[in-house]
């Protein structure tokens, strides 16, 4: 029952809805264009920071949420600019190099004003102007069987916002992949000289889907950090990764894909938690160990759930069928 | 018959055309020490269809992807419609009227056969980012489009695919695909690399027809094709390629006749194209005709 309960709390989790947006923005490169972004951590942390040191500073809310997607679009068309015009792979290179790199410049000792150097941002330096817009009472609310916060870190306030930034973006995601430009993005998946031979810009497209998926990316950080707290090496390569594998366990170029995928993942991961502990005496497992295991479990899962369903949960079986 | 408008041109490598759509000059593309194309004149009569041909590795598609952006030389210039596309992009080539096919098919597997046409439009203003949010801005002309799209693929016996991925396809219905693809954006010309390559022999009638249909709506056309049947019974002109250059032309039944042709056709085949037998025996047989 208890593991049911966490199981349910983890669903609705801002640190869920976080990575459902962070895995929609990688949709827009991968699912709909075929991009390789390994980088969404690094968008992410570009988008925390942004948010976090703007707020910290004393800016406005909508200030904070520009320059995070400001920094993201920046760093988009600045990896984007030599690497678009490249074969695909180079894109893979770059990207995973400069999102570490934004990782090791943000834990640098130098830059400890600025952003905390490796212990980060601390949450009350620059959570409160949201928890303050909070319409909930400042204290642990219960809905049903799960118990949150009213409005600080994850809150209930926060869970709110997340869930509606993804149906935001579900809804963008669906818009834009139905309409003329969504089908120039998947053409250039596809073959990116025949969307030439066809007129088409294909650089600039490529372009407008990293900036638009990177943005996303960022405001993913920042849903992120409101729930936590910026440290740069919680958005290390093993985040990124994350978010491709529940992606694709989702399903690719599907709308409610990032979604469906973001839930199971995590939900899983506590799953597996719960009975992990419940099962294996603390002599074989401690509760150290406990989070590796249960990772590398979820993990193992979802590597033959995408090898043996390898057009995710959602995706099309014709899509894929004739790929190879 | 546009056979008049040859009569004066002359039959000679780089022949200058009564009303040129195409002229390139001094053209050179070469691969290390690889000369791939090396062409000195050529020119395209407007409204015409020239079939290009030669040996394997003569240089056809390296020229096509000269002409069309896709490829850059070392040196030379190449006119259309008397601009100079020296240096404009793939799409621009293609925007300013000029759209080319691939001897590799290129259809978008993963999309459906309506979706690849409907990629082939120009003006569809719903390709723009922000108008894309709106499709009370779009839809109308996507109407069209589709409209569009659907007498094309009728013609080219597509129809009835047309909610299929294109990857579902066969090579040949594959090539049709992206012809009719090419031709969604009213071109005024085409160019076509091989595009009777896989075709199943039932549809390349149809195609030859769409081709000469093409001409009589004022499509110049210029194509690359192996079959010498099919390249007599279209072209009104056509230009000879060997190791980069252009060796003859002239028109389609006395071309072949030129010994250079024979030789380069013959040297090539004997030197590294055996898999080939039939097209030696037809070249043979065309040349004691
Ligand atoms: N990208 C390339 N790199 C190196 N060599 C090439 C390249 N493209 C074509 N070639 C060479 O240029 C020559 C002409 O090739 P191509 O234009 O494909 O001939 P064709 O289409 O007439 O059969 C061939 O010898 C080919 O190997
Ligand atoms: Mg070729």
């Amino acid at each position: 029952m208890d593991i049911l309960v966490s199981i349910l709390r983890e669903a609705i989790a801002p640190t869920t809805a976080a990575f459902a947006l962070a895995a929609i923005g990688l949709n827009f490169h991968f699912g709909m264009t075929g991009l390789l972004n390994m980088g969404q951590a690094g968008f992410m942390l570009l988008g925390m920071y942004g948010y976090a040191i703007t707020a910290r500073e004393g800016g406005p809310i909508w200030l904070g949420v520009l320059v995070a997607i400001a920094l993201a679009v920046v760093f988009a068309v600045v990896l984007g600019w030599p690497t678009l015009k490249l074969r695909g792979d180079y894109l893979a290179i770059v990207t995973i190099a400069a999102a570490e790199m934004i990782r090791y410049v943000g834990r640098s000792q130098n830059l400890n004003s600025l952003t905390g150097a490796s212990t980060g941002i601390r949450g009350n330096e620059f959570k409160g102007s949201f928890e303050m817009l909070s319409p909930f009472p400042d204290r642990m609310v219960e809905f049903g069987p799960i118990a949150l916060h009213g409005s600080q870190s994850t809150s209930w306030w926060l869970a709110l916002v997340g869930w509606s930034l993804v149906g935001l973006m579900v809804l963008l995601f669906w818009r834009l992949s139905r309409s003329p430009w969504g089908r120039v993005l998947k053409g250039v998946r596809e073959d990116e000289d025949a969307v030439r031979s066809l007129g088409k810009n294909v650089y600039s497209y490529k372009m407008q889907a990293l900036v638009i998926g990177g943005a996303i990316g960022a405001l993913a950080g920042i849903v992120w950090a409101l729930g936590a707290s910026v440290q740069p090496d919680s958005m290390g390569r093993p985040t990124t990764f994350w978010i491709w594998t529940l992606l694709l366990l989702g399903g690719a170029a599907t709308v409610f894909g990032p979604v469906l995928g973001s839930i199971l993942f995590w939900c899983a991961l506590v799953f597996v938690k719960g009975v992990a502990s419940a099962v294996i005496p603390d002599t074989v497992l401690n509760t150290q160990q406990l989070e590796p295991f249960s990772l590398t479990l979820v993990g193992v899962t979802l590597m033959c759930l995408v090898i043996f369903r390898p057009q995710g949960i959602l995706g099309d079986k014709k899509e894929l069928a004739f790929h190879d | 018959m546009t056979d008049d408008v040859f009569a004066q041109v002359p039959r000679e490598p780089g022949a200058p055309k009564p009303d040129p759509i195409v002229i390139a000059d001094k053209v050179h593309r070469h691969f290390g020490g690889l000369t791939a194309v090396d062409v000195d004149h050529f020119e395209v009569q407007r409204g015409a269809i020239t079939a290009l041909i030669g040996p394997n590795g003569a240089g056809k598609s390296t020229f096509f992807n000269l002409l069309t952006g896709f490829d850059k030389p070392q040196r030379g210039d190449w006119l259309f419609n008397g601009h100079s596309l020296k240096g404009v992009s793939p799409a621009k080539v293609a925007r300013a009227g000029k759209v080319r096919t691939f001897q590799l098919t290129k259809a978008l597997s993963r999309m459906t056969v309506i979706e690849n046409m409907r990629l082939g439009a120009s003006d569809q203003s719903g390709e723009n980012f922000f108008v894309a949010f709106v499709p009370a801005l779009w839809k109308a002309r996507e109407e069209e489009i589709t409209a569009k799209a659907h007498v094309l693929l009728k013609r080219f016996k597509l129809y009835e695919k047309k909610d299929e991925f294109a990857g579902s396809l066969s090579g040949g219905q594959r090539k049709l695909l992206e012809m009719a693809r090419a031709l969604m954006s009213d071109p005024e010309m085409v160019m076509l690399d091989e595009p009777m390559a896989g075709v199943n022999p039932a549809l390349t009638e149809s195609l030859l027809d769409h081709i000469v249909k093409l001409k009589n709506e004022g499509v110049t056309v210029l194509f690359v094709e192996h079959d010498m049947h099919m390249v007599r019974r279209i072209s009104d002109w056509v230009v000879v390629m060997a190791q980069g250059q252009i060796i003859a032309e002239g028109p389609p039944d006395s071309v072949m006749l030129n010994p250079q042709v024979q030789e380069a056709y013959l040297g090539a085949h004997m030197d590294e194209d055996l898999s080939e037998p039939a097209a030696v025996d037809e070249i043979k047989k065309e040349a004691s005709e």
